[in-house]
């Protein structure tokens, strides 16, 4: 009797181990193929984009139609002219309204901006950009790096906003007292307590909007434009390695499509040192101690 | 047992420090005319619906330390932070009555300037993420100290009893001291802009005995300067370091008295109950 009852214990045991092995190499596989992605297109940059690197890639302008050569000097300053213009108004305007949502505000208003702002992070890259275009090109007239830098800041705003909010939330309402009790105001306290105590996670999300919307097309193409020569001053159009890549890679020229693939992987490049970055800041852990 | 040693030195403590106060007190009843540092008339208290205190009056003596006992939930914390109106903080608050600090109406008063003159300790440790250096000079610095900032904080890190501790590290994260040592760089923080009045609320909660013992001395240290109330659920503790002793039940006063009267004849029945441990 005890010889059965064995048996029937060994073949469901064998039956569970079997399940244990089949699901954990499937959530295995699974994982593999989601990292995989990444390294299967990193080395595909590098493989195709990486031959055409040169110094000349980072100093020169794009070579005339036809012409071997050139670089793509413009379109890394215009990136990072953009950038600039979409931190310079994004970033403030979402920290303020973060602190707003974290720190102030009753309960309809909060809720509202909460609301619009997971909205705004939903909508389409290409409708901000049409947005930027009757916001701005259309009363200028023209094209220009200011347009395109509205347009990005338009989306760095949400994510700023979200991520400020939910890391002054972890700062411990302790310390908010503390400042208080020794008869420190609201906005003193917030500037000298909580926005300190808070920093690296609010850097670390300011990092990552300005990484992600540096590879956004859509909302360039009809407001930054494009440019294959220097772009003076905000008020011209310019060049930027995304409009470069869709540009490259839809045209006619195989020398445009190496160039292509080569702006590809600087603007990869570009993105994952800002991770990476990020990281290092994460790792460091937060300022004031969890409980 | 062992925890006889503390209070037995704390008792001697307080025997020295009496003596010493009472060579302060003719000179204080001279120049100040109440020897009540502040006066609580009549306070109600609600938090949205919720009574929380009732028909409170009580006295806070000069340069004495007052203790608030009583249950979870007794209104014992609430009490307390109606002193510095740090109930201000939270929403839908509402306050009857009346407060006074050296006669005048709290409610009158700048928040700011109350709080700078109402300090307040709290439970668990709460140093700002700062070094130990800034976390003193967080008061003086918002508050816009004249004078050497450098002086104030080593004065107000002996007063605590920290600075020989800490001295040679005032630049170092407050976060790289021990929860006692924490503790008492929140007191030198909240005595740094010189507080008339000094609120504890269950300061020792978080400590370990020695620690605790660290605090209830430095309380003594600080009497002669500084008028003390301290909420504790800890009747021992109560009984150690205070003067007089407040019980709370329900967001009532149930009685105030000299603490050694308090816990050898407490006038209702309710106070006995609770200190002799039959509920609570």
């Amino acid at each position: 009797m005890s010889v059965r009852v064995n048996t029937g214990v060994n073949v469901r045991l064998i039956w569970r181990k079997s399940l244990n092995v089949v699901m954990l190499s499937l959530t295995g596989l699974c994982a593999l193929l989601t990292v995989s992605v990444l390294f299967f297109i990193l080395g595909y940059l590098i493989w195709n984009g990486g031959k055409d690197l040169s110094w000349n890639f980072f100093t020169k302008l794009p070579a005339p139609v036809g012409e071997m050569g050139g670089g793509m000097a413009n379109a890394i300053l215009g990136s990072l002219k953009l950038l600039s213009i979409a931190a310079l108004f994004g970033v403030p305007i979402g920290l303020l309204g973060g602190v707003y949502l974290a720190e102030f505000g009753g309960r309809t208003m909060p809720f509202l901006v909460r609301y619009t702002a997971d909205l705004m992070n939903g909508v389409p890259s290409i409708v901000m950009g049409i947005f930027a275009y009757a916001l701005v090109v259309m009363p200028m007239h023209h094209f220009s790096t200011f347009a395109g830098g509205i347009a990005l800041a338009i989306m760095v705003i949400p994510t700023v906003l979200r991520n400020t909010e939910s890391f002054l939330r972890d700062v411990p309402s302790t310390l908010r007292e503390g400042s208080f009790a020794l008869g420190a105001n609201k906005w003193r306290m917030i500037a000298t307590v909580v926005l300190p105590a808070a920093s690296r996670g609010i850097l670390t999300g300011v990092l990552l909007a300005l990484a992600r919307v540096a590879g956004e097309t859509a909302p360039l193409l009809f407001t930054a434009f494009g440019n294959r020569y220097w772009s003076p001053g905000w008020s011209q159009p310019t060049s930027s390695l995304p409009v470069v890549i869709y540009t490259y890679a839809t045209g006619p020229y195989e020398d445009w499509h190496r160039q292509a693939w080569a702006a590809g992987l600087v603007l990869l490049g570009l993105v994952l040192l800002t991770n990476i970055l990020v990281r290092v800041f994460l790792t460091r852990g937060t300022a004031y101690e969890r409980t | 047992m062992s925890s006889a040693f503390p209070l037995m030195a704390n008792s001697a403590a307080a025997a020295s420090s009496t003596a010493k106060s009472s060579v302060h007190t003719p000179a204080m009843t001279t120049s100040g005319s109440n020897t009540q540092r502040m006066k609580i008339t009549k306070l109600n208290f609600f938090y949205g619906k919720n009574h929380a205190l009732h028909d409170v009056s009580m006295d806070v003596a000069t340069n004495r330390v007052t203790a608030m006992i009583g249950p979870s939930g007794c209104g014992k914390s609430t009490l307390l932070r109606t002193l510095n109106r740090m109930y201000e903080t939270l929403r839908h608050t509402r306050l009857e009555g009346e407060i006074t600090l050296d006669g005048v109406d709290i409610l009158s008063l700048d928040v700011t300037k109350l709080r700078r003159m109402v300090g307040m300790v709290f439970q668990k440790p709460n140093p700002f993420p700062k070094s130990i250096y800034e976390n003193v000079a967080y008061g003086l610095r918002i508050n816009g100290h004249e004078g050497r900032l450098d002086d104030a904080v080593e004065k107000s890190l002996r007063r605590a009893a920290l600075w020989d501790e800490v001295k040679d590290k005032l630049h170092k994260s407050a976060y790289a001291l021990s929860g006692g040592q924490q503790q008492r760089l929140c007191i030198a923080r909240a005595l740094a802009v010189d507080p008339e009045v000094l609120l504890l609320d269950e300061p020792c909660s978080a400590l370990d005995p020695v620690n605790t013992a660290k605090i209830e001395e430095l309380l003594f240290e600080l009497k002669p300067t500084c008028t003390l109330v301290i909420v504790t659920h800890n009747m021992q503790q109560a009984a150690r370091v205070s003067d007089s002793t407040a019980f709370l039940l329900n967001g009532e006063l149930i009685e105030i008295a000299q603490t050694g009267q308090m816990f050898t004849k407490p006038s209702d029945p309710r106070t006995e109950a609770y200190i002799t441990g039959r509920f609570g």
